[in-house]
C-alpha cells in the first residue's frame, strides 16, 4: 500500500511538472535563423506577388517580419513565445479571402524549397498553420 | 473526336478569362472516366479547376484505358463555382475490340454521354475540421443500345447519385501528404453505363462502395490506389469490381497526367481485363 501511494504522489509529481517543449520542428526549420530566413523570403514573394500585395502596403514590414518570426518559432516549438495580438485581432478589417489565404501557403512554399527544406518539413509546418485559417481569412 | 475536342476546347473559352487559381497545387486532382472531378476510376469532393470562393475554374481532359481486347476513350469538360458546384460532360467510348471481330457483333463501339452535378456540401479538402463532403448526380445515356440490349439491359438512360468525402492530411504519411477518400454510389450501371443501366438479373438500383488513398511526395507528384465496387445486374457475363494503382503528375495549374495501371477483370465475358491507362487534364 504504501510503495502504490509513493508510486502515486510520484506520477502525480511528474503530471504537475511542464512537459518538456517538442522542438524538433523548430530545430528541423534551422532554429530561429532558418525562420527568420524563411519569413524574411516569403515577405520578398508576397511584395513580388500582385494577388496579395496590396494587403501589405499599408502594414509596418520590419514589424511583421518579428511578429511572424515569434510566432512561426512558437508554433514550432522554439523558445520564445508571440507576444503579439491573436491572430484575429491582427487580421481584423482586412477581408482576407481563401484565395489571399493560399497565395500566402505558396508564398511560404517557395521560400521553404528556395532555404533547401524539405517536403516533409515544410508539411510539418502547413500542418501547424493550416488549423488557424479560420481565425485569419472573413474578419 | 477530334472534333468534340475543338467544340469543348470553345466551350471553354469564356470561363478562360475569368478563371480563378485560389486553390493550392493538385487540390482539385484529374478527371474521373465520367467527367467528375476526382481521381481515375472514381470522383472524389474536390470540384474541377483551381477557383476558390467567387471564381470560376473549368477543365478539359482526355483519357485513354487500353485493356488488350478493349479501348476505352473517354473525353469531358467540367466548370466549376464558387468551390462550391460543378457542372460536368463527358462521352464515352468502349471499343469492342476483340469481341466485335469474333463475334461479328452489329456495332464495334458503345458510347455514352454523362451530364454530372457535385455540389460541395460542407468541409474543406485541406483546412476545416470537417472533411470535405460532396454529393453527385449523374445522368447516364447510351448512345448505341443495339448490343446492350440483346445482353439482357433493361434501359438506355438512368441517373445516379454519389456521397463523397475528402480529405488531405497534412504530413499524414510520414510526413508526406495523404489524400484519403470514400465513397458511396447509388447506380445500376452496367460496366459505368456502356452496356446499358438495369438488367435481367437484376434492376435495382445498389448501393456501392469506393475508396482511394494517394500520398503526394511533394505537391506535383503522387502516387495512389483506388478501388471501386461495381454491380452484377446481367446474367450474360459477371462484372468485376475495379481498381488501379496510379502516378499523377501536376507540373503547374494548368495541366496534369495521369498514368495508371488498371485492374478491370470481366467486361462482357472476356477476362483479365488489365492495362494502362493515360489522362491529361487541361485547368482554366
Amino acid at each position: 500500500m504504501r510503495a502504490f501511494l509513493i508510486a502515486a504522489m510520484l506520477m502525480l509529481a511528474a503530471c504537475a511538472q511542464q512537459p518538456p517543449r517538442d522542438d524538433a520542428l523548430y530545430r528541423d526549420l534551422g532554429g530561429r535563423e532558418g525562420i527568420a530566413q524563411i519569413v524574411e523570403g516569403m515577405l520578398l514573394n508576397v511584395a513580388g506577388d500582385r494577388r496579395i500585395s496590396a494587403h501589405f502596403q499599408k502594414v509596418d514590414i520590419v514589424r511583421l517580419r518579428v511578429m511572424l518570426i515569434d510566432y512561426f518559432s512558437q508554433e514550432t516549438g522554439g523558445p520564445q513565445d508571440y507576444t503579439g495580438d491573436t491572430l484575429e485581432e491582427s487580421h481584423k478589417g482586412m477581408d482576407l479571402s481563401p484565395t489571399d489565404f493560399n497565395a500566402l501557403v505558396e508564398n511560404l512554399q517557395a521560400a521553404m524549397s528556395v532555404q533547401g527544406v524539405p517536403v516533409r518539413t515544410q508539411n510539418q509546418l502547413l500542418a501547424r498553420l493550416a488549423p488557424k485559417r479560420h481565425e485569419v481569412i472573413d474578419k | 473526336m477530334t472534333r468534340m475536342w475543338i467544340g469543348a476546347l470553345c466551350a471553354l473559352l469564356p470561363f478562360v478569362a475569368m478563371a480563378g487559381e485560389g486553390r493550392l497545387l493538385a487540390t482539385s486532382g484529374a478527371t474521373s472516366l465520367e467527367g467528375a472531378a476526382g481521381g481515375g476510376i472514381m470522383p472524389w469532393a474536390v470540384l474541377s479547376g483551381y477557383g476558390e470562393r467567387g471564381e470560376w475554374g473549368a477543365d478539359a481532359f482526355a483519357t485513354r484505358v487500353e485493356t488488350g481486347d478493349y479501348r476505352l476513350d473517354a473525353v469531358g469538360v467540367a466548370a466549376a463555382y464558387g468551390n462550391r458546384v460543378e457542372f460536368s460532360y463527358a462521352r464515352q467510348r468502349f471499343d469492342l475490340g476483340t469481341l466485335a471481330r469474333d463475334l461479328s457483333l452489329p456495332e464495334k463501339t458503345l458510347s455514352q454521354d454523362i451530364l454530372g452535378v457535385k455540389v460541395r456540401l460542407f468541409g474543406d479538402l485541406v483546412y476545416d475540421r470537417l472533411p470535405q463532403v460532396s454529393l453527385g448526380v449523374l445522368h447516364k445515356r447510351q448512345r448505341d443500345f443495339q448490343i446492350p440490349a440483346l445482353v439482357g439491359a433493361a434501359r438506355r438512360e438512368d441517373t445516379e447519385g454519389y456521397l463523397a468525402a475528402s480529405r488531405l492530411f497534412l504530413g499524414g504519411a510520414f510526413g508526406y501528404n495523404l489524400l484519403v477518400n470514400g465513397n458511396l454510389r447509388y447506380s445500376r450501371a452496367n460496366e459505368l453505363g456502356l452496356l446499358g443501366f438495369g438488367g435481367d438479373r437484376r434492376d435495382k438500383h445498389s448501393v456501392l462502395k469506393e475508396g482511394s488513398v494517394a500520398i503526394l511526395f511533394d505537391p506535383h507528384w503522387a502516387l495512389g490506389v483506388e478501388y471501386r465496387e461495381k454491380p452484377d445486374n446481367l446474367s450474360f457475363a459477371g462484372e468485376s469490381d475495379w481498381s488501379d494503382v496510379f502516378v499523377g503528375y501536376f507540373p503547374n495549374k494548368r495541366i496534369a497526367f495521369v498514368l495508371a495501371y488498371a485492374r478491370l477483370g470481366e467486361i462482357a465475358t472476356l477476362d483479365e481485363q488489365n492495362g494502362a491507362y493515360l489522362s491529361v487534364q487541361g485547368s482554366f
